[in-house]
């Protein structure tokens, strides 16, 4: 969680230092991913909506790799073609980022259903495939989108094991929760679509891990869906584009930066019961550690070359049409006769 | 004046004019809209008139579309066209062709808007035209906003409009000034829907464009004038309906026609302009084959580097230019 909160603070001065375009922090919410993300197997899907960085951080992306996809370099797994934050890794089970809000909320229902026929399958013709759920995470603002609804109402009717993930951090963007819904939060909309849920302190780790860990098994054993409503609070602006003192004040960051930080709260947990004798002093050096890491990282990300023209063409489909290959002999021949632009 | 104010104080001038005008969207009211076009409107009309939404482009738009068909006059923001795409079922099968399928019966006076087009450093799903999608449906009209003028005169007249209006604006052109007439000032300004505008005036190849790329048209047509070849550059303004008659003149006129855009190349606008021309005496009027200008037949990347490569620029509109006009430049 220090790792994430550095790595967020550091990115974010970076976009405002004009190194990449655009970025966005979890500043607040890391309980959340960390939590979710120690409940898991690796072989769990995970759909997130953008600020769960940390899930793929637990899962093994590396702080290289981070740097890469936001610097936009050669090494950047998504070959340049995404905004920053916008991750995404096969390996680690982690679908890449969409922008388009809720959407991969029925496409959890589809990768969930996809799960469970290949769960029962096994069974039958005796190969071994590890059991497996769903995770989506989704704003409490993405929870007004028609693929919300639509999304949960098929994952209980095809009986899907689906954990519906709701962060629900006050806000989005500049909409309050008070203008986003009439009733009692998103938790409320579970019975009605006939789905179990669980509503839980987004700001405690252990909670937010023993909420997934049961949602899990609950999900694998009765094959159905589960909506956790996990309350937090946006401690940052919403994006690099956006200042969120323009609709919210000071002092209500504040409050809650004091009251209910996860790191804070995590941290006097652990020097509470004394764990590994930790005193301030360690968890200064763990900051100033991953300081330098991220820093570094970022350091190498910089100097890496950008990604070729080579890639311009590829992947728009499996294989390339002749249309393409066309315009990519094209784009070879005008930079080999103009090789000085290039 | 900026874009941007020309579009708001276009909105409020109809917002005064006609009480059934309202306008509704994602952050429109408080925030003043994700890039401030509705600046101060919440302020002056309140919220029964400007209208802050849950994120539901499907549910807002729905709701729009049927206050329409009962006598509103809704203004639908999204806070990029990008998201319409959430409620384009609405906005292609509701608003477009109701009052056709009920004989007449349900007019749909609605406005969409919101930025189209590429911006910079968003990637595939935020910058892109949809230009040639909208201008495909019967039904609905489409226009795209050049300059100041252009967009007040347009969002004027798109609301005046008995039919679902969609406008086109560029989150790059919101901040640019340009110089506003003494009749664009005034409150009676509207800019006729469905006719061209000739930019400049030019007798050797015609640039046909709109939106933002006019004013690489008009960058191009500078450099071009300097090598001594003149450029007669069309901003489009309508996309449905399409001024032939402007098209064709010009055409006519210079003998050469080169088109830019920045939406993909197949089924695009040029590619209408195109099929147009060659369905049409214009095309005897030909000294060369028409050229296009469009963005790159693939997903918009977001590495600064791969972005420019895709979009179309000042040098390669040049470039067509100085093929079509090839012989009159040798000669
Ligand atoms: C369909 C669609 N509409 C609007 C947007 C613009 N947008 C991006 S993030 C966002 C707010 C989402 O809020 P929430 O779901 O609560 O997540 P949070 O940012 O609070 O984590 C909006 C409106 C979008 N990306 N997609
Ligand atoms: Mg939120």
């Amino acid at each position: 969680m220090i790792r994430l909160r550095e790595m967020d603070t550091i990115f974010q001065n970076s976009q405002r230092q004009g190194r990449f375009s655009f970025y966005m922090t979890c500043r607040g919410e890391e309980a959340i991913p960390f939590g979710a993300a120690t409940a898991l197997e690796s072989q769990d899907v995970v759909l997130a909506q953008y600020r769960e960085q940390g899930v793929l951080m637990w899962r093994g992306f590396s702080l290289q790799q981070f740097s890469d996809q936001c610097y936009s370099n050669e090494s950047d797994l998504g070959k340049g073609r995404q905004m920053p934050v916008h991750y995404g890794s096969r390996a680690l089970n982690y679908q890449t980022i969409s922008s388009c809000l809720g959407t991969q909320i029925p496409q959890a229902v589809g990768v969930a259903y996809s799960l469970k026929l290949s769960a029962a399958n096994a069974t039958d013709d005796g190969r071994e495939t590890k059991k497996a759920v769903s995770l989506c995470f989704f704003g409490e603002g993405c929870s007004s989108t028609n693929d919300f609804h639509s999304g949960l109402n098929l994952s209980a009717t095809l009986k899907c094991p689906v954990i519906f993930f709701c962060r629900n951090n006050g806000y989005a963007i500049s909409t309050s929760v008070k203008e986003q819904y009439a009733g009692d939060g998103v938790i409320s909309r579970a019975p009605g679509y006939g789905m179990a849920a669980i509503r839980v302190d987004g700001n405690d780790v252990f909670a937010v891990h023993a909420a997934v860990r049961e949602a899990r098994i609950y999900a694998l054993e009765n094959n159905a869906p589960i909506l956790i409503e996990a309350m937090s609070y946006r401690c940052g602006h919403h994006s690099t584009s956006d200042d969120s003192f323009r609709y919210r004040s000071v002092e209500e960051v504040q409050h809650f930066a004091n009251e209910s930080d996860p790191l804070i709260r995590l941290q006097n947990f652990l020097k509470h019961h004394k764990y590994d004798n930790m005193t301030d002093d360690d968890f200064r050096i763990m900051v100033e550690d991953e300081k330098k890491a991220i820093l570094y990282a970022m350091r190498k990300a910089e100097r890496k070359p950008k990604p070729s023209l080579e890639d311009l063409f590829t992947d728009v489909y499996n294989e390339m049409p002749p249309s393409l290959k066309a315009q990519q002999n094209q784009l070879n021949e005008h930079i080999a006769k103009y090789p000085d632009s290039y | 004046m900026t874009v941007r104010e020309a579009i708001c104080e276009g909105l409020d001038e109809e917002m005064e004019r006609d009480e059934a005008v309202y306008i509704i969207g994602e952050e429109v009211a408080q925030y003043q809209g994700a890039y401030k076009v509705t600046k101060g409107l919440y302020q002056k009309y309140g919220e029964k008139r400007v209208i802050d939404t849950p994120i539901t482009e499907a549910g807002f738009t729905g709701l729009a579309v049927g206050s329409a068909f009962h006598d509103l006059r809704p203004v639908v923001e999204f806070m990029t066209i990008n998201f319409s795409m959430q409620a384009i079922d609405h906005i292609v099968n509701s608003a477009a062709k109701q009052f056709y399928m009920s004989g007449g019966e349900l007019a749909c006076p609605i406005v969409f808007r919101g930025p189209n087009g590429y911006s910079a450093g968003t990637a595939a799903q935020h910058s892109q035209c949809f230009a040639a999608w909208f201008g495909a449906i019967p039904g609905l009209k489409v226009v795209a906003p050049y300059s100041s003028e252009d967009a007040k005169g347009l969002i004027k007249a798109a609301i005046r409009d008995p039919n679902p209006v969609m406008v086109l604006e560029h989150e790059l052109m919101y901040g640019v000034s340009f110089p506003m007439s003494d009749e664009a000032q005034s409150k009676d300004w509207v800019v006729e829907i469905g006719k061209a505008k000739i930019e400049r005036e030019g007798s050797d190849v015609t640039i046909i464009t709109f939106s933002k790329e006019v004013g690489k048209a008009l960058e191009a047509a500078e450099i071009m004038a300097a090598k001594g070849v003149s450029c007669e550059v069309v901003n489009l303004l309508s996309i449905r309906p399409i001024d032939r008659e402007a098209i064709f003149k010009s055409v006519k006129k210079t003998g050469r026609c080169v088109t830019l855009e920045q939406g993909f190349p197949q089924h695009g606008v040029g590619a209408e302009i195109a099929a147009m021309i060659m369905e049409s005496d214009t095309f005897n009027y030909l000294d060369a084959p028409m050229e296009r200008v469009c963005g790159a037949d693939i997903p918009t990347p977001y590495a600064t580097e791969l972005e420019i490569a895709v979009f179309p620029h000042v040098d390669d509109v040049i470039a067509a230019i100085e093929r079509t006009t090839f012989r009159t430049i040798a000669a």
